[in-house]
């Protein structure tokens, strides 16, 4: 089943990107195949093998469960926040947090985590920008 | 002779002190990596392809340290299979067979010894047929026209799922699905706006590096989360390494093993889409077919058994920069990120290459020479080092790996929005891997999507339009039916195969691509 509804997504993908590339506008300069011939063939193969998926599923993949899987979906959010948060607050203090809740959700200690946290943050800001020179996120307190 | 005296060149750049500094780095970082379960050589060259260059390298020093951490990734492998049975990447799966109880009879020191010493032949010798066979196979692919090169390209493709494949729709799917990645932003030809929508984040096109990252580092942090394996990798029982030194008679004994190995590794390093999992697979196998046929002791400890998947799998992956260099063709994973690593360095791999940058290729080819007795020097007497790595606790580890990913990608793009393409990249990566969808091809397409391209076009303007060019060579015709057969034989040899790798390789995880 959830090839199928792989496949149904694919599906759906190729017809947009198809439709996408058709209203690739044209520019002054024109070669003889134009900007469109190539993504029509890599969107018909999205779509040819999308349609094999639905025919023909592979067996049923091991899924997490409900919880394993909002466990995912936090932590990819909290990835998210920790990508925006970057240039808010700066590099030292959203990296001790994020790396907190991971450590944390990975089962450390809430108190560990969070040296944990804030050694790995300043462990990086030394390593990666005091050594070497990196550009690291500022935030308004300038690290 | 000439390509002696490149060498001898090459040499004299891999030589110099800042690049010995760099390849002694790199060596050491790769085996750390390969050592921890998880992180392969594919994941530990793409986390640090960013921080190489946000460092500000040149050319040939990036690529002295960024191939030592390849080749000391395939060392490292060894260590945490022999000592835990747990693989440091997937081409040190079958190094686990005999390795892990050669461990529990007392001989983990031997095992790791003689580990170094096939992995240090395995990849010395496929050096030595890298520097012979390269610029063989250079002279072909000086041949190539644009129609060619297109086909070229679609041999990779069609091959890259490898005879172990079980559903070649699901590779062909991730190919065209990189293949759609690489076509955002503006036309290299006519610079027509292509699936931008307007996002002005979107006109320079999505960096190659910030998908490789994602799909590869992030997606192996999800999977680690998923199964919550929070505890250190090694318990401190099972590290008692013993004797370290070498023993001169077993190793003599297992020579026979390595040098079979190595040939066979070298040969499916070589070839397109079968790698190093496949070259240590191979040696393996058939090195228990030819001395153990009654399988008396493989699979109980024999050094046989250590000592040929190790050269198979170092063999290998010298191989496989065979094909990535001449023609700028990766056939693996790994390869794959080390061909982001000379695009990002703005050199085209391929037979260009060896004739407009000779300092490049030959430097780095040195460095594969000089790194080699590196690594063997840090493999046999510091190996105790690097197995206190093991000690440190992944629920520790993982979430500083995905921190450093991070910093590598901000730093070489400096813009929030990339970061949280990643992160994007990073879920798609974990869902595209339950799917069992390889991600190999979704990177190699999004590498090498804009040259098909490009060749394609270029081909079809010399036509006029005529796509029958695709197939008006006798080279180009070859080159089809090569593909044809890469893309057909799985289908019927891929489910054989894979049931057979499966049956050996026990339950265990294995990481990406290889």
């Amino acid at each position: 089943m959830s090839d199928r509804i792989f496949g149904g997504f694919g599906l759906a993908l190729a017809i947009f990107y198809i439709w996408a590339a058709s209203i690739i506008k044209d520019s002054f300069m024109v070669d003889v195949v134009g900007p469109r011939a190539f993504p029509y063939i890599v969107g018909t193969v999205l779509g040819l093998t999308s349609l094999y998926f639905i025919i023909r599923p592979d067996e049923e993949p091991k899924w997490p469960g409900l919880r394993d899987f909002a466990e995912m979906l936090f932590a990819t959010a909290v990835m998210f926040l920790y990508a925006w948060s970057l240039s808010e607050i700066g590099f030292v203090i959203a990296t001790t947090f994020a790396t907190a809740y991971l450590t944390w959700r990975l089962g450390t200690t809430p108190l560990w985590s969070f040296v944990v946290g804030l050694l790995t943050a300043i462990g990086i800001y030394v390593v990666f920008h005091l050594i070497l020179g990196l550009a690291l996120a500022e935030g308004p307190l300038g690290f | 002779m000439e390509t002696l005296a490149l060498l001898v060149d090459g040499f004299s750049v891999a030589l110099s002190p800042q690049n010995l500094f760099l390849a002694v780095v790199g060596c050491f970082l790769g085996t750390l990596m390969g050592a921890l379960p998880g992180l392969g050589p594919a994941n530990g060259v793409a986390i640090l392809i960013p921080i190489a260059f946000s460092l500000g390298l040149g050319p040939i020093p990036s690529l002295i340290l960024l191939t030592s951490v390849y080749y000391g990734a395939m060392y490292g492998g060894r260590i945490s299979s022999i000592l835990l049975n747990i693989p440091g990447d997937e081409p040190a799966m079958m190094t686990c067979l005999d390795g892990y109880p050669m461990a529990k009879n007392g001989q983990a020191g031997e095992a790791l010894s003689l580990g170094g010493i096939a992995s240090f032949f395995g990849a010395f010798v496929a050096t030595i047929g890298l520097v012979i066979l390269a610029p063989q196979l250079v002279k072909i692919a000086l041949l190539f026209g644009p129609a060619e090169y297109f086909v070229l390209f679609t041999v990779a493709f069609a091959t890259l799922g490898g005879v172990s494949s079980t559903n070649q729709a699901k590779s062909a799917f991730a190919a065209a699905l990189g293949l759609g990645i690489a076509m955002i932003g503006s036309d290299s030809q006519t610079g027509s706006q292509r699936f931008t929508f307007g996002e002005i984040h979107l006109f320079d096109g999505i960096d190659f590096l910030i998908a490789i990252v994602g799909l590869f580092a992030l997606s192996e942090v999800l999977i680690f989360l998923e199964h919550h394996r929070g505890g250190a990798v090694g318990s401190a029982g099972a590290t008692k390494v013993g004797r370290i030194l070498p023993d001169f008679g077993m190793i003599k004994r297992c020579m026979p093993s390595i040098a079979r190995g190595t040939g066979l590794g070298f040969f499916s390093g070589v070839l397109p889409g079968a790698g190093a999992s496949l070259g240590s697979f191979l040696a393996y196998s058939l090195e228990k077919q030819s001395v153990d046929r009654d399988g008396k002791s493989f699979g109980k400890g024999d050094p046989r058994g250590v000592a040929a998947p190790e050269a198979g799998n170092n063999a290998a992956a010298g191989g496989a920069l065979v094909p990535m260099l001449s023609l700028g063709v990766p056939g693996s994973g790994t390869t794959a990120v080390l061909l982001a690593v000379l695009l990002q360095l703005n050199i085209t791999p391929g037979p260009l290459l060896f004739t407009k940058n000779p300092d490049v290729v030959w430097g780095l080819i040195a460095a594969l020479f000089i790194g080699n007795i590196i690594l063997l020097l840090m493999n046999v007497p510091l190996v105790g080092l690097f197995t206190r790595v093991l000690l440190v606790p992944t629920r520790i580890l993982m979430p500083v790996v995905a921190m450093i990913s991070f910093v590598g990608i901000y730093s070489i793009t400096g813009s929030t929005f990339d970061v949280m393409l990643m992160v994007g990249f990073g879920f798609a990566g974990w869902l595209l891997r339950k799917l069992d969808v390889p991600l190999v091809p979704v990177i190699l397409g999004i590498l090498l999507g804009n040259q098909m391209e490009v060749n394609l076009r270029r081909a079809m303007t010399i036509s006029d339009g005529d796509w029958l060019a695709l197939v008006g060579s006798p080279l180009a015709i070859i080159l089809w039916l090569i593909a044809i057969a890469g893309f057909v034989l799985p289908m019927f040899v891929g489910r054989r195969v894979k049931d057979r790798m499966d049956a050996q390789r026990h339950d265990e995880e294995a990481s990406v691509g290889d």
